[in-house]
């Protein structure tokens, strides 16, 4: 935003020295000269951010583990080739690591390390799906809030007030109780993100608020654009950056959310792979065969770990704020 | 302050009907007919069917079914549960022992979750605040029932210094381990709430004034410092209590807590549809007065709040 004013203030061909008596260099530190390079790339928020960003080792840690986590969920044939569900033989239940099921087995006798590696996908979708409908409904009641204010912002601010005092874990309760017969990743995600998305449409009205009385938005206006051009050309493109920072962390929540749902038992179907769902079943065996909970909540909170860590170092680069901070 | 007040509450009004109509409906738009379900595989009497409309007021249009249910929670009744056991008396008995320990939870995540907040602000950058962040991101990161299992395990199971199930009556000394667990998500909050708080507050200029005037530091961390950041942290703990109540859920049927959560657990489990929904309404209803409460006590607190629209 400042860019512009600094890249104008001084010509590289005309140094200070050439009009005015400057002191010599010994006397004067550096820094008190600004000749600005013209010619380089403006810089904005998202380079800058990158540039903050892509500094930290937390970064490539946690990118590289996600990563991970994004090919085990396409390709789990990669990692196993032991079927999930098909190959359980009773006579291995709760059985310890051997050959080829290098983490044991469950009650059931299916191999622990397989249904890991392939309940990957579900975790995933469902945070994807969360985030994506939470994202989208969120700019669309947080951008017109913000935007229109007066009656318009104190209906929809209601609408978000109304959703956002049903905490999103027990109204998906009550939602996933009432859909028994249709539990599936699809409506799980609707569950979870339909009562989610207030917290998105805050952080982007209270942004909205701020820069729409920025002179930009003036200048706009004085030019006669329409409002609503204005809302999507000047103002949201301008107050996106702390929704993208909070998307991140809340894919984490989503997460936790599907398996908070599943392992109470209204998560997703007995049939569906899911972390949760084996958390659920491993319960009632934790003083005897704890690793068939411990390998799945271990996979559950590493991969949550690695997106909250995301989402940190998200915030922080698109924050200059947070990272004062640090 | 009176206008705040008013303001305040006739906000909550819309938001009170919302929420139980939206609960309500989600119920009752649904697939499904709770009488017929009733049954089970039974083929039903249809005089019984009919007898069972009227009694639960399945006859009535849709929106006054919701005025009915309405009206049953002003005088009180919350509806009766799967076992025929009113739901307001299954409250009267449990919640004493959530308020119990929901107080020992907040107890530890406000003093430590502060206290490490504090410390950790003071010094930033140094070993003791790269260490909190670190624990206090994994703590974020594990789900609850994670915490309560690892917890149960490890000092029920392998050390054996607390008990994995509470007992009766629900002693203090149970509900330790299940309140650390209930308290460990928040205190994380607390501790990054309270650290970047107390960051801002120390760069301010009455903190300089203060230190510039040759106060001692003994007086000006507490009185200049921690005073002033603590008020995200209050609006943080009213957000916070839906987060107490969903972990209750979990932590309380973990460890066998006789409270609120468990109930609902229970109620979870065994797919009792409308003790479900009773309970969670019940939940919702709470959050909301606590979330006005101290909204109210936030206007009380920070003169400036009650200014803003």
């Amino acid at each position: 935003m400042s860019n512009d004013l600094t890249e104008r203030t001084v010509d590289e061909a005309t140094p200070p020295s050439a009009n005015h008596f400057v002191a010599p260099l010994e006397e004067t530190p550096l820094l008190a000269i600004d000749v600005v390079k013209v010619a380089d790339k403006p810089s904005n928020l998202w380079i800058d951010a990158w540039r903050d960003a892509r500094r930290r080792p937390i970064f490539w840690i946690s990118g590289f583990f996600i990563v991970l986590v994004c090919v085990v969920a396409l390709f789990p044939g990669l990692f196993t080739n032991v079927a999930p569900n098909n190959d359980c033989q009773l006579i291995n239940s709760n059985g310890g690591p051997t050959a080829g099921h290098i983490l044991g087995f469950t009650k059931q006798g299916c191999d622990v390390y397989s249904r890991i590696i392939n309940g990957t996908s579900t975790s995933l979708a469902v945070g994807i799906i969360v985030i994506v409908l939470t994202t989208v409904l969120g700019i669309v009641f947080g951008a017109f809030a913000g935007f229109y204010g007066g009656a318009v912002d104190g209906f929809l601010s209601r609408i978000g007030d109304i959703f956002f005092s049903i905490p999103y874990i027990l109204a998906a309760v009550v939602i996933m109780s009432v859909l028994v017969n249709y539990r599936s990743v699809w409506t799980i995600s609707l569950a979870i993100g339909i009562f989610a998305w207030p917290a998105t449409a805050r952080v982007l009205r209270a942004e909205i608020l701020r820069v729409k009385n920025s002179d930009f938005v003036m200048a706009s206006e004085a030019l006669g654009v329409s409002s609503l051009r204005i809302l999507m050309r000047h103002v949201l493109p301008n107050s996106i950056a702390p929704v993208i920072a909070i998307t991140t962390i809340s894919l984490a929540g989503a997460i936790v959310a599907e398996a908070t749902l599943s392992f109470l038992g209204v998560g997703l179907g007995s049939s569906i792979m899911s972390w949760g769902n084996d958390i659920n079943q491993a319960q009632k065996d934790l003083r005897t065969n704890p690793q068939t909970l411990i390998y799945p909540s271990l996979a559950l909170s590493l991969t949550v770990f690695a997106f909250i860590l995301m989402g940190e170092v998200i915030r922080d680069a698109l924050d200059p704020k947070a990272r004062a901070l640090r | 302050m009176g206008g705040y007040i008013l303001r305040r509450l006739l906000q909550a009004i819309p938001v009170f009907f919302g929420t139980t109509f939206l609960i309500y409906f989600m119920v009752f738009a649904m697939p499904g007919d709770p009488i017929i379900a009733m049954f089970g595989d039974k083929t039903p009497n249809p005089a019984l069917v009919a007898q069972l409309r009227a009694q639960y007021h399945l006859d009535q249009p849709f929106i006054v079914q919701y005025f009915i249910y309405i009206g049953g929670i002003f005088r009180g009744d919350f509806g009766i549960s799967y076992s025929g056991v009113p739901v307001g008396d299954i409250l009267l008995r449990t919640f004493p022992v959530t308020l119990k320990l929901a107080v020992i939870a907040l107890f530890f995540e406000t003093v430590f979750g502060i206290l490490v907040g504090l410390i950790s602000g003071l010094r930033k950058g140094k070993l003791f605040d790269a260490s909190s962040l670190v624990i206090s991101l994994i703590l974020i990161s594990l789900p609850i029932f994670v915490i309560a299992f690892v917890g149960q395990y490890v000092f029920g199971v392998q050390l054996g210094w607390a008990r994995t199930t509470v007992g009766p009556g629900a002693p203090v000394g149970d509900l330790i381990l299940p309140a650390l667990v209930l308290a460990s998500i928040s205190f994380a909050q607390i501790v990054r709430l309270t650290r970047s708080s107390v960051i801002e507050t120390s760069s301010l200029d009455f903190v300089r004034t203060a230190y510039s005037k040759g106060l001692s530091r003994n007086r000006i961390v507490p009185v200049h410092i921690l005073r002033n950041s603590l008020i995200p942290v209050v609006t943080y703990l009213a957000t916070d209590f839906g987060v107490l109540l969903v972990g209750a859920t979990v932590t309380e049927g973990i460890f066998n807590v006789p409270g609120v959560g468990n109930t609902l657990y229970q109620a979870i489990i065994r797919s009792e549809g409308p003790t479900v929904v009773s309970f969670v309404t019940v939940m919702v209803l709470l959050y909301l007065v606590v979330n006005l409460i101290v909204d109210l006590l936030y206007g009380l607190l920070d003169p400036r709040i009650r200014y803003v629209k």
